[in-house]
């Protein structure tokens, strides 16, 4: 079984999308819809790396990634923040909570195919 | 003074701008320097060839020593030089206004374009980033474009793809292409909401004003009891915010108009020398309230020009009327020692002061200001502070020297100012005081 990616993000036609490339490429996807809940799912669930979108229904993905970085179990755990959000401030807030990475959409399967061997690929 | 008068004056700052002493240009003239002294000090009416003479030896238009210029018109051209940055020519201002006062007041009309666009462009940017129902219209959209993109990348890739799934990103990609369709219009419909067509060429106070400007700030239709604002408003074809703030500006206008019925009012203003104190007392009305409708009487109705300016506990000025040929405070950095400014510090005392503009054109003008507190009538509520100043430009009274003011520090000549904020652009002289 390959390592587990859990992509946290409310767009039904995203989530079917790169759930269906990474599972292509040998990933385990789980995924979540709902940022008041993603850190239970996170702890629940430890997965070896995150995608996280920023704009969730109730809590925000920099919120979330905040939590992460403030949790002994989850302070390093690798995150890729996926967002509609590309202004130069919010890439610059993500990179300085402690995101691994910062894509914008509308992104490219290969980009994130990519980015997800770069992070947790042997 | 009239503007002949002040031929001297003016002969003086342009003497002093080219740093020449009495005794040379006198003697370049052919007069003596006691006589030129007098000349300067407009103790003796100038004209003919020694105006010709001395206006050769300052190296200016002799027009210009007589008429000067529209101090008004000079600080909007040193407003755009501000603008501009440092390499225009500040110190010639006076002297391009004298020659071309067409191209000059064209300078100073862009000038304020520029500055109602640059208000226009802020307040688009404060949309764009701070409007939660534009970003989550926008937010919608890319998302939807993401979906579309991946799907469609995963149809199109090289990779086999079995029908079920093959079924599946189409039937995804033609539920989001529907979605973007829908989003797409409820993005343009908001654009083109009837707040974003406002005509924000002007700020919506600068379009409430304007609007008042046309009646010269005078309102028949609120001069009755018991005034419809909501009809003026909507007759008014102001829309969005300018609507907003002519309502509250409206409804101040009517009750001071009940309280103060125009007849009566005018009466007790000739009456009293239009001298607001007396006035009040006249009438047992605040001050602020006789402020305001001073500066609302009826245009023709041979009243003297009056200016109005208000402004909040933080010195922003929340409206301006001003008055033909005369500086008021600009927004956005406006000179602090304003009587309107200075009230803030002294809420409840009425401060009455005669200031002068900066130059040779230099307008005096006297200011009745005063701060007050509005709605005091809640515990634990921050104060609403606001100060009114009226202003009555080269007033006849004379309370002695007048406290120095300029319009803006950016395009203010005094030296000495203790409360200067920013530099000057460069060339403004230095030495009109002297």
């Amino acid at each position: 079984m390959g390592k587990r990616v859990l992509l946290i993000e409310d767009e039904p036609n995203i989530i079917e999308a790169i759930s269906f490339i990474l599972s292509r490429d040998g990933w385990t996807v789980h995924t979540h819809e709902d940022g008041t809940t993603a850190m239970d799912k996170v702890l629940g669930f430890p997965p070896d790396m995150i995608i996280l979108d920023v704009m969730l229904p109730g809590r925000s993905g920099f919120d979330i990634l905040r939590d992460l970085r403030g949790n002994d179990t989850t302070k390093d755990l690798p995150v890729m923040m996926l967002t509609a959000r590309g202004q130069e401030k919010d890439r610059e807030l993500a990179l300085r909570l402690g995101a691994n990475h910062f894509m914008t959409k509308p992104f490219s399967n290969s980009e994130v195919r990519d980015f997800v061997r770069d992070l947790i690929g042997a | 003074m009239p503007a002949q008068q002040l031929a001297g004056s003016r002969i003086r700052e342009k003497r002093l701008d080219r740093g020449l002493k009495q005794a040379v240009v006198a003697e370049i003239v052919g007069i003596s320097p006691s006589y030129l002294n007098l000349i300067e000090h407009n103790r003796r009416r100038i004209g003919g060839k020694i105006l010709a003479d001395i206006a050769r030896a300052l190296d200016v238009d002799a027009s210009l020593l007589i008429d000067g210029v529209d101090a008004a018109l000079l600080d909007e051209m040193r407003h755009a030089a501000a603008l501009l940055g440092p390499d225009v020519e500040v110190e010639k201002a006076e002297e391009c206004a004298a020659r071309y006062p067409g191209w000059s007041a064209l300078i100073a009309t862009q000038s304020r374009r520029i500055t109602a666009l640059q208000t226009q462009v802020q307040a688009l940017s404060d949309r764009m980033t701070h409007d939660p129902a534009l970003a989550a219209a926008l937010h919608e959209v890319i998302s939807t474009v993401s979906a579309i993109r991946s799907s469609s990348s995963i149809l199109v890739g090289p990779e086999h793809l079995d029908d079920d799934w093959q079924r599946r990103f189409h039937h995804n990609i033609h539920d989001d292409s529907l979605r973007l369709a829908e989003s797409s219009e409820a993005l343009i419909s908001y654009l083109q909401a009837p707040e974003a067509q406002s005509d924000t060429a002007m700020s919506a106070f600068e379009q409430m004003e304007s609007w008042l400007a046309q009646s010269g700030f005078h309102l028949p239709a609120l001069e009755k009891g018991g005034a419809d604002t909501g009809a003026f408003v909507k007759a008014s074809g102001l829309t969005g915010a300018s609507a907003a703030l002519l309502k509250a500006h409206a409804e101040v206008y009517a009750e001071d108009a009940v309280a103060l019925p125009l007849a009566k009012f005018e009466k007790a203003c000739r009456a009293h020398a239009y001298d607001p104190a007396a006035i009040a007392q006249h009438f047992f009305q605040p001050l602020p309230r006789v402020l305001r409708r001073l500066a609302c009487l009826p245009p023709e109705a041979g009243h003297p020009p009056m200016a109005l300016a208000v402004c909040d506990a933080a010195g922003v000025l929340t409206f301006v009327k001003p008055v033909p040929g005369f500086s008021m405070p600009r927004a956005g950095g406006a000179c602090p020692l304003w009587p309107l400014f200075l009230a803030l510090n002294r809420p409840g005392q009425p401060i009455r002061l005669e200031v002068a503009l900066p130059g040779v054109n230099a307008s005096h003008a006297l200011c009745y200001a005063v701060a007050t507190v509005r709605d005091a009538t809640h515990f634990d509520v921050p104060p609403a502070v606001q100060s009114i100043m009226l202003v009555v430009p080269d007033p006849e009274t004379n309370l002695g020297a007048p406290q120095p003011v300029g319009v803006a520090c950016r395009i203010c000549p005094r030296s000495d100012c203790a409360s200067r904020r920013e530099p000057a652009v460069s060339g403004v002289s230095v030495q009109t005081a002297l």
